[in-house]
């Protein structure tokens, strides 16, 4: 009773704190709790008119249905595979940049850099998906025209041949990416401190047994949390890259379908409600174990690096 | 000799990699830029070139002849742009300021609350069946508002970080004792003392509501609703997209036949990302700050 009323008064003070939370809460819950309540749909034969609470329960039905198709397993191949490329050139790219920032000394040339590298982070896939274009369209492409004029080789079409695109979309997303994070990484490598290396010359250490013995191994808690989260979303995948950049080209589709486009393309073309919330609860909860499992191995190791 | 080429070879082969490094940031806009200047002719003769033979601007006087599609769709995204930015960023800030006080009751469960929308969430298939279904947003200019941009987990933790370590409690305190009411310790003390924060976070938003094309995708079938980004999707796959809807089919026919097709594509492309471009030199320093600011802070 006392404890009641105590936490009744704090709350009484506290009242205009608590109600300035009050739209951020309402809306996480619509935008995000909401959904996590509708994944019932996955479980169920929807349809428009019965809607959500109407419809007839499907029991696994859905799931039966996605795992008895090849999809199932291409769609989950291709997103591990893609983002499993994208992690790990990714951090070598961008650590590799980063390192090669810090060496130049002159502010003014460093941040010229800086900013030109980032341009690509900030515009839309769409805009990546007109620049691709112009380098990729088949008649009149940049790539065919010099591969006609220098080698004297036929024109690709790029747009039907599903086996060019694994390079092609790791390629756009190293140079949509590789500037932003090699900047996060280089803020990081400006925090350490300048003794280090003072003291690391005056011993007669070379450059590069600086970088190894020094730089990477300080920045390794930024690696770590980068990399936990990349593999933690390691079944999401960035569905512009997939959907833009190949144009939603048909028959791009057995290396460009990822999880994301799959249950894009199963809810608005074919309609299949149940099935597509089927996929979409089956990629949450695999990303969930993951971080779960990812954080707590990094926290066995050394704690300060999880997340959580 | 060693001593020579760690002088001088090691940075200047620092600054060829560089070089080429800027070189494949921006080349691809020089071509697309270049494209949308060059003549039909010289495309037909020598493709997609960064050295057009005949420099035309045949491409962008197609598209300024009829510009109302155009313009329709930069004032929807300027629009959204906006009021969804301004929106978010107060949103946001109210949202992240008590939570940046430790003795706010029930400060670890909200924490909580946000931080597992992070971890978990339903899919797109419930998110998007709530929005139409139960809010009844379906080809609304709220739909490329309200959906997923309006509030950040991220941002908001963001911004608590920052309140938690740059507004000195005293003052807090100070002006409780002088009987200032908390909304008011908010908006003249709090947010005048957190501007640098607030321009990163509001950058954010304004780049995320620019670019966004998804929303528009999914809840908007009117192409007099289309933002700036959707109309480029449309007319990348299907260059007759931009004749479709204010002509007639003879019309149509018509236009076919002049317009500049290959260039006026690339065209469209240029004055879809030029406001971006020409403000990215003012905000690129805010922007790299931001970025790197979250990364210290984790």
């Amino acid at each position: 009773m006392k404890e009641k009323s105590q936490l009744w008064k704090s709350m009484k003070k506290y009242r205009w704190l608590l109600l300035m939370t009050l739209p951020g809460i309402v809306y996480l819950f619509i935008n995000n709790y909401i959904p996590m309540y509708g994944v019932i749909l996955a479980f169920k034969n929807y349809n428009y008119v019965d809607g959500i609470w109407g419809s007839a329960w499907a029991g696994l039905d859905n799931f039966k249905f996605l795992f008895n198709s090849q999809d199932a397993f291409i769609i989950t191949r291709n997103t591990f595979l893609y983002n499993f490329v994208f992690i790990v050139l990714n951090l070598v790219l961008s650590v590799f940049v980063a390192l090669l920032i810090n060496e130049i000394k002159d502010k003014v040339i460093s941040r010229f850099y800086q900013s030109t590298f980032l341009l690509p982070h900030i515009i839309s896939m769409v805009v990546v998906a007109y620049l691709v274009y112009s380098f990729l369209n088949v008649d009149s492409g940049l790539v065919n025209r010099l591969l006609i004029k220098w080698f004297g080789s036929e024109a690709i079409s790029w747009y039907s041949d599903p086996k060019y695109w694994p390079y092609i979309l790791v390629i756009v997303n190293a140079w949509k990416n590789v500037g932003y994070l090699s900047i996060i990484y280089f803020a990081s490598i400006i925090g350490i401190d300048k003794e280090y290396y003072e003291a690391a010359t005056i011993d007669g250490a070379s450059k590069w047994k600086q970088m190894t013995r020094i730089t990477i191994p300080l920045i390794l808690p930024i690696i770590t949390t980068m990399t936990l989260l990349a593999v933690s979303g390691i079944l999401r995948s960035d569905f512009g890259l997939f959907y833009q950049v190949p144009m939603n080209t048909g028959a791009l589709i057995p290396t460009t379908n990822t999880i994301d486009t799959f249950v894009y393309r199963a809810m608005v073309q074919s309609g299949d409600i149940g099935m597509s919330t089927a996929a979409g609860f089956y990629q949450s909860v695999v990303c969930f174990v993951l971080i779960l499992v990812a954080n707590a191995a990094v926290r066995r190791i050394n704690k300060r690096d999880a997340l959580f | 000799m060693t001593f020579n080429f760690k002088k001088w070879i090691g940075p200047s082969l620092i600054h060829i990699f560089f070089w080429a490094f800027t070189i494949a940031s921006l080349i691809p806009f020089i071509l697309v830029f270049m494209v949308s200047i060059s003549s039909e002719d010289s495309i037909l003769q020598n493709g997609y070139s960064l050295f057009p033979s005949h420099i035309s601007f045949a491409a962008y006087q197609f598209l300024f002849n009829d510009f109302s599609e155009i313009a329709k769709a930069y004032g929807v995204t300027i629009l959204t742009t906006l009021v969804g930015t301004v929106i978010s960023l107060l949103i946001t800030a109210l949202f992240a300021y008590p939570l940046s006080r430790p003795d706010l009751p029930f400060r670890r469960t909200i924490s909580f609350y946000i931080f597992f929308t992070m971890l978990f969430g339903g899919g797109m298939v419930p998110w998007y069946i709530t929005y139409v279904n139960m809010f009844d947003l379906k080809n609304t200019i709220l739909a490329m508002i309200i959906p997923n941009l309006l509030l950040s987990a991220f941002n908001v933790l963001l911004m608590r970080s920052f309140f938690a370590s740059s507004i000195p409690e005293s003052v807090v305190e100070s002006a409780t004792i002088d009987g200032a009411s908390e909304l008011k310790i908010f908006f003249s003390i709090v947010v005048p003392l957190s501007l640098p924060i607030m321009a990163t976070i509001g950058l954010f938003n304004t780049l995320s509501y620019w670019n966004d094309w998804y929303n528009c995708m999914l809840f908007i079938d009117k192409p007099e609703l289309y933002n700036i980004q959707y109309l480029m999707t449309k007319t990348l796959t299907n260059i007759q997209y931009l004749l479709m809807k204010s002509n007639s089919s003879a019309q149509v026919g018509d236009l076919l036949a002049k317009m500049p097709r290959e260039t006026v594509r690339m065209a469209l492309a240029i004055v879809g990302i030029a406001p971006l471009l020409f403000a990215y030199p003012f905000f690129q320093k805010y922007y790299i700050s931001g970025i790197t600011s979250g990364a210290v802070k984790g």
